[in-house]
This record gives structure tokens, C-alpha cells and sequence, in this order.
């Protein structure tokens, strides 16, 4: 074997490796909420975790700064939400869980996540 | 003290610290209470006293600061936004064009067999490259702001696969024209490849603009349904008519509707009469002839004549904001088979990669030469033919095209998991009073006994001794006399027997009307009419005698008709292999009586109320997905335990709590046409998500080269692009093509 192609091995397992850590190797950090909350939408969600209270109302504010055709809709299907976000403009959900646990929401296509824990 | 609230854009702010002064500024102003600055929508809301603070004050206060306040620029409205979409696509459709052309351009002067006769200019690769940057980093631009974002939060998307693809692309035929010897020297032909990556990026863009257009139809059920709103109202205030905006009508408001005029809110109609088209709201094509009493719903349109009403619901309450409300639910919510594919969306894109880093190195190190060459040729491809959007767009787009349709034939869905399940129900049970019959009892049957009195007589006589009853039978004799225009006569010495009937003098002459009990207790013998007295009762119906001066006369039937769509109704179901099932508190007799005429075998009678609930369990223990019909109100506990609970809508009230589908057509087909729906909707998200998942299964090991060892057969980076953007549109394409399916 060729030092050229030792090295496409090294590099291509390196590549692997740093691709899973750094897409799927992420800790999701978590920020807890009372009241309101601002959902940045660029490129994903931030926060992208937030833990709200059962049985008070929250409101979240998703603000879209991404033009990407894929976040124009927000879905939080265990809450039978889907709204359109248009571009720099607020879009206020309220939220009033009866129930605790982790819900997940996501944009139209469900690339893009985000998580919201219930407790 | 009055204050008013105002949100407005400011020009210029660009930092936390910008935030703080502009609001320092504002509070400063006397009548301003409160002011907010956010920075992420670079907009102000400011409450204040109107008396002192003006619009120029505003303005000042933070020009002072140095930034500029666009007072006047109102909120976006729909229509804006819908042109803001018009615009994209534009420009969208713009960045095709021009990359399609460049790319035909440089496959032109590039591609063997066809370059031989383009100008020689097109064959030079500084041309190329020249033809090719526009296309990358500008129409490319969108994918890389996105790509870029995304890895910001550590995620990646579709946008991410097509950057890496068409950057390796464009890197290595940048580094070809630059040092061709050193290509060369590894035994590669210096060839560039600018036609595949303009081209990739040409096609995924002509796919995204089909896509947002397809996209768009799958909403439209939705925007039908706020665009029936009407937009005035003709009110009288202060003895005046007056045309309103719609969103200044209060409850209690009198409007007139003229015809051919929409009815701008729910109410009751006072004074007039006229024919309503409902169609757009239950799909019920036939007008409804409506008069004073009678319930009017918002966005219908009248037809012939002018009414008067007095609205009883406004905004958000009105029958139309209640189905839009809850198609909007539905189509927001998830469906329970959407799960997997939401599961392999999350980590699919970091495993392409690392398949794409796989693919390279096994092609470097164990593929034919110019390994390099095919190693980069095939890394591209993997990259490009992966479509997680196809797997995304598979069960949302669907869902939607289905609520909207169900909502189109009045039939509404609570929400996508009813919409599942409700193409496994294999047993149906109805509730008979309201919802299989009317829940209104009718004369049916009028028999004259004695030659010398005809059945409008004896009718008349029935009529007017009733009259004083309060009896619900009572009710309908009344009714049908009234029916039928005839005038009743002054009863004398009028009393009821309970349990029995009633007797009275009429013209001097003593009648009685009630059951056998009654004609026994006053020794009337009935034994001439008792065979077809026994055929009506075994016919489910209730049977009254009259008698005058000892002697029966007639007898009259009354019973609850069953309804007009009941029979068909009942008969799709059991075309579709639904077993039906029919509860009552009705006696066994009757209810048997009805059964047969509907052609339900199953019959549940004698059930209270409170029991519907505990046979609708019963039948489910035997294995059976049951769905219960019912009007929602008295078998709320019933319709909750069922495994799709389907209420016939009532009133303007669409919101049935305990449903999870409402039929506000009232119609008994809609049942079948409910369950034919939820069947063609499941079976285009099966469609759909076995052509997503197939379609990235099969493809992705072609594209990494798995036939190339025995047939020799490799994946064109090109060819990848146009399946990749065929994938998602066919996607969308067969979700709305399931608005042209037939339902009922």
C-alpha cells in the first residue's frame, strides 16, 4: 500500500469520526423557560431546547432570519401547530401543556429540530 | 387615561447596547409608559398616552439617538406575503434560467461528441471557469448561507450535501486549469468539470422551484377556506343600514343580506326568508330554504330573497373560523406512521457524508485508474442523489391535501392520527335517535276507518284535540295538520288521561285519541283495524286510535323517520366491509323494526345513555377498530371511547369535543366517504414514503458504485441531480394528486 493511500485511509476515518461527534455527538443544552421565550430561526433553532412548566402558558416567539425555503413552516405536531414563518417577522405560539414530557418540533420537512421538555 | 399601542420598525439597529439607548430615548418621552425594543425583529412597541404622544414625537426621539423609525410601515399582510413568495419564486426561477444556460454553455464546449461542434471559445477551460463562478457562489449563494447556518447549530441539510458535493466539483477542476501538469503527472487527462456542478446546481434549483410551487397547492384547502370570509356587513345602527368592515359587527348587530350577498357572521334569521347555498361549507349542494328562527352561517351565500338576522357569533367563533381553526390543527399535527421517517430525516444527512468519505476512500484505494478521478466523480454523486426531503415532504404533504379535501366535503378532521386510524375501523355502531333517524317524530300513515270521514278529517280532528297536549306525539299531529293547512276547531272539556291519550268534545260529539289501553278502558272495540294496528307497530311505528261517540273512526301512525342518506349511507359501508351496528334505548320491537329497513344486522337495544359507553368497550374487546357515530352531545363518553369517535355536526358548533371527526354536513354518506379518505390518504403516504425510502436505499450504494464491479454501471454526478429533484417533486406531485381521487 502506498503512503498516499494510507493516508486516505487515516484521513477518510478521521472524517467519519469527526463527522458523527460533531453532528450527532452534540449534547443538547438545555434552557429553562417561565413565561415567554424568543426562538431564533437561522440555520436551526435557538435556543434549540427549552424546558417549559405543565399547566402554565408560555409563549414562544419564533423570529426567522433564514431565508432557507425549509424553515418557512414551524410544526410542533404533539401540539397540532403548524404555522408559516415569514421572513424577520414574529410569530407567537402559546403553549399550555397538560401533560410533561419531551416533545419535539421541527420545521415543515422535519430536518431540522428542536426539543421541548415539559416538566 | 387612554392608551394606545404601537409596534414599528427602526431603521439601524445592529447591537444589544443600540437597544438600550433607543429605549432610554423613548422613556424619556412624556405619555410614553412602556417601550420595548427588539433586536431581533429590529422593531419597537411603545405604549403611550395618544393625547400627548404623536407620531412626530416618536419619530424624534429616536432620531435624536440616530436611527430612523418607519412609523408608517404597516404589518405584513397576507397579500404581502403572498407577493413576497411571488418574488422568490421569480427570483428563484431567474437563478434556473441563467444556471441551465450557462450549463448547457459549458457542456457544450465540454462534452464529448458534442464539443467538436461548439466554437472553440466554449472549448477553453478559463471560459468554462468564467461561465461556471457565477453559478456557484451566486444562484449557488442559498445554499451555502444555509449550509453555513446550519453548521453553526451543528446540524446539516440537504443544502449541506449539495455544498460538499459541487464545491469538491468546482475545487478540482479549479485546481485542473490551474496546474494541469500536476494532474497529468498522476495519470489523469486535465478535464474539468465545471458542467456537472453548474448543471447540478441548475437542475436542484429548477427542483426547488417546482417543489414550492406544488407546495403551495397542498395549503390551498386552507386558503379557500379564509378566502370565503366576506368582508362587509349591511348593519343597522341608529335606525340606519350601514356597511361595515366585518371586524367591527358585534353580537346583537341586526344585518340585512340581500340576494346574491354572503352572509357576513353566524345568526338567526328574524324577519324574511330565503334559499341558502351552503355548499362551501358542507359540501351540501342543494340550497336550504331558511325563514325566521332558522340558523344562518357566516361566508354561505344567499340566493333568492332578503332577510334580516341578528348575529350570534363574530371572529374567531364563527362556523367558518372553527373549521379553519381546526383544519389548521390538523394539519399541523402528526401522524403516527410520520414517526420513522422523522426518526431517519434526524440522522440521515451525517450519515450520507460518512458514506461519501466511505465511497472516496474505497474508490481511491480499490478502484480502476485514474483512482482519484473516480473517487472524487463518485463521492459527488452519492452527495447529490441523497434526498432527505422526499422522506420529509412524504406524510405532512399528504396530511394535508387530505384534511383539506375532507374539509372541502364538510367532513372535518380533528387531526392526522384520527385520520390514520380511521382506515382500520372495521365496525361502525350508530346511535339511532339524531343521528340514523331525524330525532323528530313524524305522522307517517293516516287510516280512515269509517267510509264517511276522509284522512284530512280525521286528521283535523286529531289535530285539534291535541292541540291542548303537550304530549311529543302530540307535537307531530299538530305539525302534519298544520302541514297541510288545515284549520282546527275549538275542543270543549279538553283533558288528558295519562298513560292513555286524551279526550274533548268536538261539534258536540265526545272523541278520544290515545293508545289500546284508552280504547279498552272506553270499551271501543278495534278488533276490525287490528292487523294493520300489529303491521305498524312491528314496523317500529307508534300507533294512536280515534274514537268518537264509542266507535273507532281511524288510527293515525307516528314515528322518527329514518333519514334520506341513511340507506346509502349504510349500504357504502358495508360495500367497504364495515360491519354496522345500530344502539338504542329503544325497546327490542321497534328497534329490530328499524334495523331491518336499514339493513343493520346488529342491533344494541334497551341501552341507557350511560351504557353506550361500556357496549362501545364490548365490542372493541372482541378485536374489532370501532368508530362510533353520534351527535356528540348526549354520547360524548360513547364517541371517547371509541377508537374514532365521528359526530354529525349540529348548530354552528364544529368543535365537538369528544370527536375526532365531525361530519358538519350532516350526511350519513359522509361516513364511508370519511373512511375512503382516510384509506387514499394512507395509501399515498405509503406511496410515498416507500418511493422516499426505496428511492435513497437503492440509489445511495448505485451512486457509491455497488454495480460497478459487475456491471461496470457508475452513477453520472448529473443524472444524480435530476433524480435527486424528480424525488421530492414526485413526492409532492402524488400527494396532490390525491385532491383529484373520488371519495364518495
Amino acid at each position: 500500500m502506498n503512503i498516499d493511500q494510507i493516508m486516505v485511509i487515516v484521513i477518510s476515518i478521521l472524517g467519519i469520526g469527526f463527522t458523527y461527534w460533531f453532528f450527532l455527538g452534540k449534547k443538547d443544552k438545555e434552557v429553562e423557560v417561565s413565561g415567554s421565550v424568543d426562538i431564533i430561526v437561522d440555520g436551526g433553532y435557538t435556543p434549540e431546547v427549552i424546558s417549559i412548566p405543565k399547566g402554565k402558558t408560555t409563549k414562544l416567539t419564533f423570529i426567522r432570519k433564514d431565508p432557507t425555503a425549509c424553515l418557512e413552516e414551524i410544526v410542533l405536531g404533539d401540539f397540532k401547530i403548524r404555522k408559516q414563518l415569514p421572513l424577520n417577522q414574529k410569530v407567537e405560539i402559546d403553549l399550555s401543556p397538560v401533560k410533561s414530557g419531551e416533545f419535539t418540533y421541527t420545521c415543515g420537512m422535519g430536518m431540522y429540530h428542536g426539543k421541548i421538555i415539559v416538566k | 387615561m387612554e392608551q394606545n399601542k404601537k409596534t414599528f420598525a427602526i431603521k439601524g439597529i445592529h447591537c444589544a447596547s443600540c437597544v438600550a439607548i433607543i429605549e432610554g430615548s423613548l422613556k424619556k418621552v412624556d405619555g410614553i409608559s412602556s417601550a420595548i425594543v427588539n433586536l431581533a425583529t429590529e422593531k419597537a412597541t411603545v405604549t403611550y398616552d395618544p393625547s400627548k404622544v404623536t407620531d412626530e414625537k416618536l419619530s424624534s426621539a429616536i432620531s435624536n439617538v440616530g436611527y430612523i423609525a418607519l412609523l408608517d410601515e404597516e404589518v405584513k399582510t397576507e397579500d404581502e406575503e403572498q407577493k413576497e413568495k411571488l418574488k422568490d419564486l421569480r427570483s428563484l426561477r431567474t437563478k434556473v434560467i441563467i444556471s441551465l444556460g450557462l450549463g448547457a454553455l459549458i457542456l457544450w464546449g465540454a462534452f464529448p461528441g458534442l464539443m467538436e461542434t461548439s466554437p472553440m471559445i466554449l472549448r477553453n477551460f478559463w471560459v468554462q471557469f468564467i461561465l461556471a463562478t457565477p453559478v456557484q457562489f451566486w444562484a449557488g449563494f442559498t445554499f451555502y448561507r444555509a449550509a453555513l447556518s446550519a453548521i453553526k447549530h451543528r446540524t446539516a441539510n440537504m443544502d449541506t450535501l449539495v455544498v460538499i458535493g459541487t464545491t469538491v466539483a468546482y475545487a478540482y477542476s479549479v485546481f485542473v486549469i490551474l496546474f494541469p501538469h500536476l494532474v497529468q503527472k498522476i495519470g489523469i487527462e486535465p478535464m474539468p468539470y465545471f458542467d456537472t456542478t453548474v448543471i447540478i446546481i441548475g437542475l436542484i434549483l429548477l427542483g426547488r422551484y417546482f417543489e414550492a410551487k406544488a407546495k403551495a397547492g397542498t395549503s390551498e384547502a386552507i386558503k379557500k377556506l379564509i378566502g370565503l370570509q366576506a368582508k362587509t356587513a349591511r348593519v343597522m345602527r341608529d335606525g340606519k343600514e350601514i356597511d361595515l368592515p366585518i371586524s367591527e359587527v358585534i353580537i346583537g348587530d341586526i344585518i340585512r343580506v340581500r340576494p346574491g350577498e354572503k352572509i357576513p357572521v353566524d345568526g338567526i334569521i328574524i324577519e324574511g326568508e330565503s334559499s341558502i347555498d351552503e355548499s362551501m361549507i358542507t359540501g351540501e349542494s342543494i340550497p336550504t330554504d331558511k325563514t325566521k328562527g332558522d340558523v344562518v352561517v357566516g361566508a354561505t351565500m344567499n340566493k333568492t330573497g332578503t332577510f334580516t338576522f341578528k348575529a350570534t357569533k363574530i371572529g374567531g367563533e364563527t362556523m367558518l373560523a372553527q373549521i379553519i381553526k381546526l383544519v389548521q390543527e390538523a394539519q399541523g399535527s402528526k401522524a403516527p406512521i410520520q414517526r420513522l421517517a422523522d426518526l431517519v430525516s434526524s440522522y440521515f444527512v451525517p450519515v450520507v457524508i460518512m458514506l461519501a468519505i466511505l465511497t472516496f476512500a474505497i474508490w481511491y484505494i480499490f478502484g480502476p485508474a485514474p483512482t482519484l478521478l473516480f473517487a472524487i466523480l463518485n463521492t459527488v454523486a452519492v452527495l447529490i442523489i441523497a434526498c432527505p426531503c422526499a422522506m420529509g415532504l412524504a406524510t405532512p404533504t399528504a396530511i394535508m391535501v387530505g384534511t383539506g379535501k375532507g374539509a372541502e366535503h364538510g367532513i372535518l378532521i380533528k387531526d392526522a392520527e384520527s385520520l390514520e386510524i380511521a382506515h382500520k375501523i372495521n365496525t361502525i355502531i350508530f346511535d339511532k335517535t339524531g343521528t340514523l333517524t331525524k330525532g323528530e317524530p313524524e305522522v307517517t300513515d293516516i287510516v280512515s276507518i269509517d267510509k264517511t270521514i276522509s284522512s284530512d278529517e280525521l286528521l283535523k280532528l286529531a289535530g285539534s284535540i291535541e292541540k291542548g297536549s303537550e304530549h311529543s306525539l302530540a307535537e307531530a299531529i299538530v305539525k302534519k295538520a298544520e302541514e297541510e293547512k288545515l284549520i282546527l276547531i275549538k275542543v270543549e272539556k279538553f283533558q288528558a288521561i295519562p298513560g292513555h291519550g286524551v279526550e274533548g268534545f268536538i261539534d258536540g260529539k265526545r272523541i278520544v285519541f290515545g293508545n289500546k289501553r284508552l280504547m279498552d278502558k272506553e270499551g271501543i272495540d278495534i278488533s276490525s283495524a287490528l292487523s294493520g294496528i300489529t303491521e305498524m307497530e312491528n314496523n317500529g311505528k307508534t300507533v294512536m286510535m280515534i274514537g268518537r261517540e264509542n266507535k273507532l273512526i281511524g288510527f293515525i301512525a307516528v314515528a322518527d323517520i329514518i333519514k334520506e342518506s341513511a340507506r346509502e349511507g349504510l349500504i357504502a359501508l358495508q360495500k367497504l366491509g364495515i360491519e354496522t351496528v345500530m344502539i338504542t334505548g329503544d325497546n327490542q320491537r321497534t328497534a329490530n323494526a328499524i334495523g331491518q329497513k336499514l339493513g343493520i344486522a346488529r342491533i344494541l337495544a334497551e341501552v341507557l345513555p350511560d351504557q353506550k359507553e361500556k357496549e362501545v368497550r364490548k365490542i372493541q374487546a372482541e378485536g374489532k377498530v370501532v368508530a362510533m357515530v353520534g351527535d356528540g352531545i348526549n354520547d360524548a363518553p360513547a364517541l371517547a371511547a371509541a377508537d374514532v369517535g365521528i359526530a354529525m355536526g349540529s348548530g354552528t358548533d364544529v368543535a365537538i369535543e369528544a370527536a375526532d371527526i365531525t361530519l358538519i354536513n350532516k350526511d350519513l354518506r359522509s361516513v364511508a366517504a370519511a373512511i375512503v379518505l382516510s384509506k387514499k390518504t394512507m395509501r399515498t403516504i405509503r406511496q410515498n414514503l416507500f418511493w422516499a425510502f426505496g428511492y435513497n436505499v437503492i440509489l445511495i450504494p448505485v451512486a457509491m458504485g455497488a454495480l460497478y464491479p459487475l456491471f461496470h454501471i457508475l452513477l453520472n454526478p448529473i443524472f444524480a441531480s435530476v433524480a435527486m429533484a424528480t424525488s421530492s417533486i414526485s413526492v409532492v406531485g402524488n400527494s396532490l394528486w390525491l385532491k383529484k381521487k373520488n371519495i364518495v
